[in-house]
């Protein structure tokens, strides 16, 4: 009790300014030392450039200028974040309960799928595309949903571990996919490329008036702030957390932690589910192989890199995505394999888990007159 | 073909034959995880470790024209990147699982990366040890075609399993994973036990990688691996931490994805894909079935993060 009061007592004496800079400086441990995992990991690949030969300057200026250079390399950029965004917090909802939810790739796969799949029958029965659209972004979102929520189900009463389970139905989910589109479900339209049937012009998304943006990205936006609004202002939100700090006293409080469970579960996979139906509507136009083009995988390190903050994963979603649209350029400039964005993204993950441990250990970041 | 056509036998034997063949991945990187598991440390990265010992491998022999050679510097790099793993996971703070997942990535990554010369030439292959002589139908031949690499991995899976009953070694191991806390109090360093068992996990891992491109499928590709790495660690609890149980476990993984191929051997293509999900619907079952969250597992090393 006189901790506290002698905590509370200490900013009068310093007043309202010098406490805001102090809870600043206190909270700014949580930017900094990312920020500074992200320059030791350019510095290392900067080294990995330099073994080879390549010119590390050209190729962060490659980067600038394929990611964020030009009005053009912004729009790929940000047709880039915005699948980012969803398959982030797919990973960042259920890491609020403690989980590692890794199975982004199979529910953006299978929602994507879902909405190519439940939008044949409207198509072809010449529904308007007011009909068409909101029934494959439900079927996409319930997809979605149903699949990582059957990873919160095992992992709950079966006790099976969710990051093993829900890389396993990554799997399955491309699996399924492929049999369908390989098979049944084939469009004999696409010789060359195994592929669902299209959707049709009038039914795709178009863009944002103004952005050569399609519509994922503002409504990836709006999910991030409702869900930061649920797990943070809310009372579910409050739940999961605690269920996440310690599932033993949740339990003890009377917390409904499998409801909890598995139901953070299925709306992270609705977000991924989401995710697909904006690919599937706003760029391929019918379900085939490049739906599993590694988003899910890169949403990832999103999460990671935001520390699981559905806010913080707007702009880091937004930066990866740069990345991961200069990889082209770089690819034809400096003739590097496009598995350079790859290794550069594996190493920021790396670093940046590694960057973990220095957390409470800078004496900067402390409290005044915490003396550990 | 009147004399040597086996038909509809053809599928069981292809999964056989299968079995043989497509185990040995599976077994080398269960052992491997294996003995990680059991020093307390769980590397889900070890599917990063396959994909980057097969294009290490594949290169390796490439350029120096010695399969064998190749085998060595797959498990070297796969070395390589247990020792990193095993470095990063001593550090405080820092997430074991999540840890994992990003050496699988960077893996995978750097093998691409690197692995772009390598995906057109044709680098020497393993030889492999004909057990099939005696039997006239083709199909017998070809399923006895057995490769060193297997043999190595049944022999490693005894010594494995004599090694953690019967040494020193294998007892210091186990200690430190069922309790850092009586391995500190007998005077051994967790943290390097635990370094040292990644590192040689790692090693098994690369060499694993190697099979895949040095003898089946045999060729380095970007799609080579898909998920053996991930499956073995699933396999490892299903197989009890016991290495026996995992060359038993890596057996029917190899013959569950045999299944797809030996159906398309007989003619029959439909379902095709389907069949490819069969070993990744073998392993959620089987973990569905093995795994309760009512009681711990029988051998689950009690410092291991998954099975808490």
């Amino acid at each position: 009790m006189a901790d506290i009061a002698q905590q509370d007592a200490t900013p009068a004496v310093y007043g309202g300014l010098a406490e805001l800079l102090d809870r600043l400086r206190r909270s700014s441990e949580y930017v900094l030392i990312p920020l500074f995992a992200l320059v030791a990991a350019g510095l290392l690949f900067s080294i990995f450039l330099l073994a080879l030969g390549q010119s590390p300057a050209t190729f962060f200026s490659l980067l600038w200028r394929g990611g964020f250079g030009t009005g053009f390399s912004w729009e790929n950029t940000l047709v880039r974040a915005a699948p980012l965004i969803l398959t982030a917090l797919c990973v960042a909802v259920p890491a609020r309960l403690g989980l590692t939810i890794v199975g982004g790739e199979g529910a953006l796969v299978l929602g994507g799928f879902a909405a190519a799949v439940a939008s044949i029958p409207l198509v072809n029965a010449g529904a308007p595309s007011f009909v068409v659209l909101p029934v494959m972004g439900l079927c996409a979102i319930a997809v979605g949903g149903l699949w990582i929520g059957l990873v919160g189900v095992l992992r709950h009463y079966r006790g099976i571990n969710e990051t093993i389970a829900s890389l396993l139905m990554s799997y399955i989910a491309i699996a399924i996919m492929n049999f369908f589109v390989e098979g049944a479900l084939r469009d004999p339209a696409n010789p060359n490329k195994p592929s669902t049937q299209a959707i049709g012009e009038a039914n795709m998304i178009g863009d944002v008036p103004g952005l050569g943006v399609h519509w994922g990205l503002p409504v990836g936006i709006v999910v991030a702030i409702l869900l930061w609004v649920l797990m943070n202002r809310t009372t579910f939100g409050f739940a999961a957390r605690v269920t996440g700090g310690n599932v033993r006293a949740a339990r003890a409080q009377g917390l409904p932690v499998g409801r909890l469970i598995v139901i953070s579960c299925a709306i992270a996979g609705a977000c991924a589910g989401l995710a697909g139906f904006f690919e599937v509507a706003a760029i391929q136009g019918k379900a085939n192989a490049s739906l599993a083009a590694g988003y899910g995988f890169t949403g990832i390190l999103v999460a990671f890199l935001a520390r699981q903050n559905p806010l913080a994963i707007v702009p880091v979603a937004v930066f990866l995505g740069g990345i991961a649209a200069a990889g082209g350029l770089i690819q034809r400039r400096m003739g590097m394999p496009d598995a350079t964005v790859q290794v550069l993204q594996g190493l920021m993950f790396v670093v940046l888990l590694v960057s973990e441990t220095l957390y409470g250990r800078m004496p900067f970041f402390r409290a005044r007159g915490d003396k550990r | 073909m009147s004399g040597t056509d086996i038909g509809f036998w053809g599928v069981p034997l292809a999964m056989f034959a299968g079995a043989i063949r497509v185990s040995t991945p599976f077994l080398f990187v269960s052992l491997g995880e294996c003995l990680t598991e059991k020093s307390g440390r769980i590397n889900l990265g070890l599917e990063g470790t396959l994909v980057f010992g097969a294009m290490s491998g594949y290169a390796v022999s490439y350029l120096s024209g010695s399969p064998w050679l190749g085998v060595l510097a797959a498990g070297i790099s796969g070395m390589f990147f247990g020792a990193i793993h095993g470095y990063i996971c001593k550090l405080p703070k820092v997430n074991d699982i999540a840890i994992g997942i990003a050496m699988m990535l960077f893996g995978t990554g750097l093998a691409f990366f690197f692995g772009k010369p390598f995906i057109q030439p044709q680098a020497p292959h393993l030889p492999s040890i004909n057990l099939g002589g005696w039997s006239d139908y083709p199909q017998i031949q070809s399923a006895l075609e057995i490769n060193p690499l297997f043999l190595v991995g049944i022999v490693l899976a005894v010594a494995m399993w004599w090694a953690f009953k019967n040494t020193r070694w294998g007892l210091i191991i186990r200690m430190t994973g069922d309790s850092a806390p009586a391995a500190l109090a007998m005077g051994y360093s967790v943290d390097l036990v635990r370094f040292l068992a990644t590192t040689v996990g790692g090693f098994f891992a690369g060499v694993g990688g190697a099979f895949l491109s040095l003898y089946y499928p045999g060729a380095w590709s970007e799609g080579l691996s898909s998920g053996q790495g991930l499956m073995a660690v699933a396999l490892v609890i299903f197989s009890r931490w016991n290495p026996l149980l995992c060359f038993a476990a890596a057996l029917l993984f190899g013959a569950a994805g045999a299944i797809g191929p030996a159906l398309q051997s007989v003619g029959i293509t439909q379902g095709y894909y389907f069949f490819n999900a069969a070993p990744y619907l073998l392993t959620l079952f089987i973990m569905i079935a093995s795994v309760s969250p009512k009681r711990s597992l029988k051998g689950a090393p009690g410092e291991l993060s998954i099975t808490k």
